[in-house]
C-alpha cells in the first residue's frame, strides 16, 4: 500500500500506543462488571475510579464531576437537556449560543425551539470570533443557560471561554462549552474558566472512539439520560466500558504531558501549510489567523468544488476533508463557513486539513506539492473558473 | 461498500472528453455555482450527428463522473438517440449513483438536452418547446431538506 498521509485528525485520531495498550487488560483478564461485589467485580471498579481521577485532574476538576459517555455528542445531548430542564424550571426558557456550533448542540437547540424554548444565535464574525461582550449584552432575566463551543471543529477558532465563563459567572447563568476539539490540544481549566458544563470525546485526542465525557460543576441538577441502572452516579445507566474509559484518561494525559511540545511543533507545521497554500491565486484563508487551534487549517479555493479536490488527494495518498456540501448528503455547504459569511459557492470549495503531532514536515512538503497541482487540475475543467477568468463572474477573493 | 463505484473512480479519475470546442454547433449550461454544480456541454454536430462532444464541470466526483459517462454515451450518436438519453441510464452506466448524488445525473441529462436546443435555436430548426423546459434558473435554489 502506498503510504498514508493523515491530515483530518479533526474528524478522528489514530490512537497512540499508550492508549491502545492500556485497554487490552480490560478485554481479557479484567474483564469484571464494576457493580459486581466479587473481586473480579471490584478490580474494574478500582480501575474505573482511577480513569476519573485522572481525567478530572486534567480538567482541573473534581472526580465527582465526572460522567463518562459514549462520547462527546451524547455528552452535549445530555447537558443541553438537563440546562433545559433547569432553566424551564424556574420559567427561563432563553438560550444563547453561536451559529456555528457542532450539529450535537445545534440540532437540539433546534429542537428546544420547537418545544417553546427561544434561542439566539451570537454573530461569529468574519474571523469566527465571538465575545464576553456580546454574550453580556445577549443575557436576559429568562436566560436558562448559555452554550458556545471551546475550538471550532471546520475553522479551527478558539473563543475567549473565560471571558464568556467571567460574565456567566458574573451574571448567574449556567455555562456550557462543547470542548470536544479543544481538550487535549489547548490548556483547558473548568475553575479558572468557570466552565459549569463540559462535553469531551477521547477520539480526538489519540483516544478510543465510543467514548467520552462529561463535566457538570457539583450544585448542578444533571438530568438522567439513560434510566435502568446506579451507573455514572444515576445519571446515566449501563455497564461502563472500561477498557476504553481507562484508554481514554491515559490518552488525556498523554496529551495533556505533550501539549506544550506538541502545540510547538503543530504550530509550526500548520503555519508552513498555511502560508504554503496562501501562495496558491485565488485562496482564502478561514478564520482567525491567531485564535485557532495548532493543528487546524482551513482554505478556501476560488471555481473548484471541494469533494473534488478531497477525492484526487486521497488517490495521491492526503487524507483531508471539505466543507463543501457534496460530502454530506444535503446540499447545503458548511453551517460554519455560512456563518463566517462565506457566499455558498466560496464554501463548496474549502479544504480542511487538520494535523497531530505525528505529521512530519516531509508530509508538509508533499501535500504543499500535491495540492497545488490538484486545484490547477480541477480549476482547469471548471465553467465556474472560465467564468472568473473572463470576467463574466466577479471574484470573491 | 465505498460511497462511489469503481466506473465512479474510474471517470472520475480519467475523465474523457474534457475541454471545449471552440466552433461548438451547440453549447449546453445547467447548474449553479451556489449548489455547488455546474456543468457545461459543447457539441459538434454534422448530419444530425453528433461528430464530437467535450464537457467541461465544476462539481463533485460524482458530477465529474455522470458528465464523462454523459459525453461517452452520445459521441457519434444521432442528436434524436441523445434526447433519449435518461438521467437513470448515465447512473446504470456509472453502476450506480448514491441516492444524494442523483441529481448529478439530472444535470447530465439536461445539459445535454440543453445543448441540443441550443444547437436547433441557432440554426433555426423548429422542435417541440413544451419537450425542451428551462431545467435551471441560474439563481434557483435547490429545496432539498438537510436531514
Amino acid at each position: 500500500m502506498k503510504k498514508i498521509i493523515y491530515a483530518d485528525n479533526a474528524a478522528t485520531t489514530a490512537m497512540s500506543e499508550k492508549a491502545i495498550k492500556s485497554m487490552l487488560p480490560y478485554l481479557k483478564e479484567i474483564y469484571g462488571n464494576p457493580s459486581s461485589l466479587h473481586t473480579v467485580g471490584q478490580v474494574a471498579k478500582e480501575a474505573l475510579d482511577a480513569a476519573r481521577e485522572k481525567i478530572a485532574e486534567c480538567l482541573n476538576a473534581d472526580k465527582r464531576e465526572i460522567y463518562f459517555t459514549s462520547g462527546g455528542s451524547e455528552a452535549d445531548n445530555q447537558a443541553l437537556r438537563s440546562l433545559a430542564l433547569n432553566g424551564e424550571r424556574k420559567g427561563r426558557k432563553h438560550i444563547i449560543s453561536t451559529a456555528f456550533e457542532h450539529h450535537a448542540v445545534l440540532h437540539v437547540l433546534k429542537k428546544l425551539e420547537k418545544e417553546g424554548f427561544e434561542v439566539t444565535y451570537l454573530d461569529v464574525h468574519e474571523n469566527g470570533l465571538i465575545t464576553g461582550e456580546q454574550v453580556q449584552k445577549a443575557i436576559r432575566p429568562d436566560t436558562a443557560f448559555v452554550t458556545v463551543m471551546y475550538a471550532n471543529n471546520e475553522v479551527g477558532t478558539i473563543q475567549p471561554i473565560r471571558e464568556i465563563g467571567e460574565v456567566c459567572k458574573k451574571l448567574n447563568v449556567p455555562f456550557h462549552t462543547d470542548a470536544v476539539q479543544a481538550v487535549g490540544h489547548i490548556p483547558v481549566d473548568v475553575k479558572a474558566d468557570n466552565i459549569d458544563m463540559l462535553s469531551l470525546s477521547a477520539h480526538k485526542f489519540h483516544g478510543p472512539k465510543g467514548v467520552g465525557a462529561l463535566y457538570c460543576r457539583r450544585g448542578i441538577p444533571l438530568n438522567t439520560f439513560i434510566e435502568g441502572g446506579a451507573q455514572e452516579n444515576g445519571r446515566r445507566a449501563g455497564t461502563e466500558n472500561i477498557g476504553g474509559i481507562v484508554s481514554m484518561s491515559v490518552a488525556l494525559k498523554e496529551a495533556c504531558a505533550g501539549m506544550q511540545a506538541n502545540a510547538q511543533k503543530l504550530v509550526k507545521l500548520r503555519d508552513r501549510l498555511i502560508d504554503g497554500l496562501l501562495k496558491i491565486p485565488h485562496s482564502k484563508l478561514n478564520g482567525d489567523r491567531y485564535e485557532r487551534l495548532p493543528s487546524n487549517v482551513n482554505i478556501s479555493f476560488e471555481g473548484v468544488e471541494g469533494e473534488s479536490l478531497i477525492l484526487d488527494l486521497s488517490q495521491r495518498g492526503i487524507c483531508v476533508s471539505s466543507g463543501s456540501a457534496c460530502t454530506t448528503a444535503s446540499l447545503e455547504p458548511s453551517h460554519v463557513l455560512l456563518a463566517l459569511g462565506l457566499p455558498h459557492e466560496v464554501a463548496h470549495g474549502s479544504l480542511r486539513l487538520t494535523l497531530s503531532e505525528y505529521n512530519t514536515e516531509e508530509e508538509i512538503d508533499y501535500i504543499l506539492q500535491e495540492v497545488p497541482k490538484v486545484v490547477e487540475k480541477w480549476r482547469s475543467c471548471s465553467p465556474f473558473w472560465e467564468d472568473l477568468q473572463t470576467g463574466k463572474r466577479k471574484h470573491f477573493i | 461498500m465505498a460511497l462511489y463505484s469503481d466506473k465512479v473512480m474510474d471517470h472520475f479519475t480519467n475523465p474523457r472528453n474534457v475541454g471545449k470546442i471552440e466552433d461548438a454547433d451547440g453549447i449546453g449550461e445547467v447548474g449553479n455555482a451556489k449548489c455547488g454544480d455546474i456543468m457545461k456541454i459543447y457539441l459538434k454536430i454534422e448530419n444530425d450527428i453528433i461528430t464530437d462532444v467535450k464537457f467541461s464541470t465544476f462539481g463533485c466526483g460524482s458530477a465529474i463522473a455522470s458528465s464523462s459517462m454523459a459525453t461517452e454515451l452520445i459521441k457519434g450518436k444521432p442528436i434524436s438517440q441523445a434526447l433519449e438519453l435518461t438521467n437513470k441510464a448515465v447512473a446504470e452506466a456509472l453502476d450506480g449513483l448514491p441516492a444524494h448524488k442523483m441529481h448529478c445525473s439530472v444535470l447530465a441529462e439536461e445539459a445535454i438536452r440543453s445543448a441540443i436546443k441550443d444547437y436547433y435555436d441557432k440554426n433555426g430548426i423548429a422542435y417541440d418547446k413544451a419537450k425542451f423546459p428551462d431545467p435551471h434558473d441560474e439563481e434557483e435554489e435547490h429545496n432539498f431538506e438537510e436531514e
